[in-house]
């Protein structure tokens, strides 16, 4: 595999992957009703003790 | 028997070191291996002293396990002591060259030592002693296996005692915050395999289906440091009885690799993983949620996403294609973003509980240090520029930007997950005194201003004078010219340090009072306690 293969991968179907990837995580995060599970999930650290 | 085991590895373990100490083909692999042997026989001394015959008491693996991160937490204090006074003298050597005691205490072997020192020693011993906390307590799970926290515990201050000696004695391979030859980059990563492995198996075990946003951060902290020292580490030992390796890469290559790997130190060592601690602590200690969960959420994606590409921005101008020199700029300044949004998120934690800045001064600590995350991470996208970078490159406006991140960022949040963690470790009521805290954040911060601004000042002077032309095109100052200017800002800079040192000298003396048991008499916090009113 030559080092312009890569690049070539890289710049086009990796970046493309990644960007679709964290993009995907961004909306799973803001989802709408997503704010319920989220202030549930805040109050972990606060519980015990 | 107790210790069994343990006694035998480890008896075999030092034989080993005592045959390279006699064996190694050259003097400082010798001497280094003499130091092994006597770290390890040392240990295993204290073992065989402390073993008995009588069968083990049942382990309660209900309740948490904190005898690691008990140890961790005095580690913590204790190495963080020892490299910030290697820096204050690393900075008197500076101002005053006569005190570059020759050959093991000069400036080329101090340097490394105060870098790991504070980075790895005190920095890796309050991440895992925190992470282990943590994960316990939002996982609500005890630590995988019995002693393998033990044994990532002592594993990793043996790698510590290694790379600091190994520096003392002249070994290194010159490579920025990785300087272990390989033999010890070797067992770091045998210790840094068994952390994942104790980390990632208790949050398996979690009874929380959650895993909280910290634990998050941890954990990418963790799998990046993993990948990062191997790749940067892979290299050819000249001889497995010498101590001087070749690195696999060469060339820009290898300069790229050096700085992907050292500015991912910075990105995943000294921020992702005291993000974790910041995620858990802030809001322990003001007794609020985190502001926003999502937000955190978004944080940890946009920093992984991000941090990873930055890299290059420490080889503008060199012999690095412009298309990766452009690529490292871009994506540090996109990383403004999610910095700001993770600061944004620490800060209004507390909002509703801002009064607590006046009564508590381990908020006023974590504060602050959320304070200079965002500040750190304001100048570094400001200096990854090209034009701002072709100043402030090779200048000692770097070694400011690197100090206000780490002693305004990291050294901060980690005082104020000490002052939080130890009482509860040891089962006190309260720390021996919250007067020598309000000392420590006030002593801490004035040394990060001195420090900061006087940096700046002889940073952008140097950056200046070194380009500064005549009208024939010739330079104005000699490279000596520029460092006798520096003189006043570097006992101005040794100045800044030994406040921060003394700080950190009284968190040392109140941690220690605070675990043999004591309380300072003293006035509570203006405004902590309900004032007394007449009754009208």
């Amino acid at each position: 595999m030559s080092y312009n293969l890569m690049r070539e991968f890289a710049d086009s179907w990796g970046l493309l992957a990644m960007a679709l990837f964290f993009v995907g995580c961004i909306a799973f995060a803001l989802r709408p009703g997503g704010k319920t599970q989220a202030d549930q999930a805040a109050q972990i650290p606060l519980k015990d003790d | 028997m107790k210790f069994g085991t343990e006694i035998v590895v480890l008896s075999l373990f030092a034989f080993a070191a005592l045959v390279a100490a006699g064996f190694g083909v050259e003097g400082p692999f010798r001497q280094h291996m003499g130091v092994l042997f006597v770290a390890v026989a040392g240990f295993t001394a204290i073992l065989l002293r402390n073993t008995d015959f009588k069968p083990a008491a049942p382990v309660d693996t209900s309740a948490y396990m904190d005898g690691p991160i008990r140890y961790g937490a005095i580690a913590t204090v204790f190495w963080g002591v020892v490299g910030m006074l290697v820096g204050v003298i690393i900075a008197l050597q500076l101002a005053y060259p006569h005190l570059n005691i020759q050959p093991w205490f000069n400036f080329g072997r101090l340097r490394p030592l105060h870098t790991s020192g504070v980075v790895f020693a005190f920095g890796g011993n309050a991440l895992l002693c925190t992470s282990l906390y943590v994960v316990q307590r939002t996982c609500r799970a005890r630590l995988l296996g019995g002693k393998l926290a033990w044994f990532v515990f002592w594993g990793y201050q043996l790698f510590i005692v290694m790379a600091a000696t190994g520096y003392l004695l002249g070994i290194t391979e010159a490579r920025e915050y990785a300087e272990p030859e390989w033999y010890v980059d070797l067992w770091l990563t045998i210790v840094w395999v068994a952390y994942l492995v104790l980390f990632l198996g208790t949050i398996l075990k979690r009874k929380e289906p959650h895993i909280y946003v910290a634990n998050w951060f941890y954990l990418s902290f963790i799998v990046t440091i993993a990948m990062l020292h191997v790749i940067n580490n892979l290299s050819m030992p000249a001889s497995f009885l010498g101590s001087k390796s070749y690195s696999a890469f060469s060339g820009v290559q290898d300069a790229l690799t050096q700085w992907w790997y050292g500015h991912n130190a910075v990105g995943f060592f000294l921020t992702a993983g005291f993000l974790g601690m910041m995620y858990y602590f802030v809001p322990k200690q003001a007794n609020r949620p985190v502001y926003s969960y999502r937000l955190s959420i978004v944080h940890f994606w946009a920093i992984i996403f991000l941090y990873i590409w930055a890299g290059p921005h420490h080889l503008h101008y060199t012999a690095l294609p412009d298309w990766a020199q452009t690529l490292g700029m871009a994506f540090s300044i996109m990383l403004w973003m999610p910095s700001w949004g993770g600061m944004i998120n620490g800060l209004m934690t507390l909002s509703g509980a801002w009064d607590k800045l006046r009564t508590d001064p381990i908020i006023r600590m974590m504060v602050m240090a959320v304070a200079f995350y965002g500040m750190s991470t304001f100048e570094g996208p400001i200096m990854s520029i090209k034009t701002v970078n072709s100043l402030s490159h090779y200048t000692d406006w770097t070694i400011g930007h690197v100090h206000s991140g780490a002693l305004g960022w990291v050294g901060m949040i980690s005082f104020g997950a000490i002052y939080y963690m130890v009482p509860k470790l040891w089962n006190r009521e309260r720390l021996y005194s919250l007067r020598l805290v309000t000392w420590h954040f006030w002593l801490a911060t004035l040394g990060i201003v001195v420090y900061a601004a006087v940096m700046w000042v002889s940073g952008i002077m140097q950056g200046l004078m070194w380009r500064e032309y005549d009208e024939q095109g010739f330079l104005v100052y000699s490279f000596a010219e520029t460092v006798a200017a520096m003189h006043p800002f570097y006992v101005m800079r040794a100045i800044g340090g030994a406040m921060y040192l003394t700080g950190a000298l009284l968190m040392a003396w109140n941690v220690t009072m605070t675990i043999l048991g004591h309380q300072r008499e003293e006035q509570p916090m203006p405004g902590s306690e309900p004032a007394l009113r007449p009754a009208e």
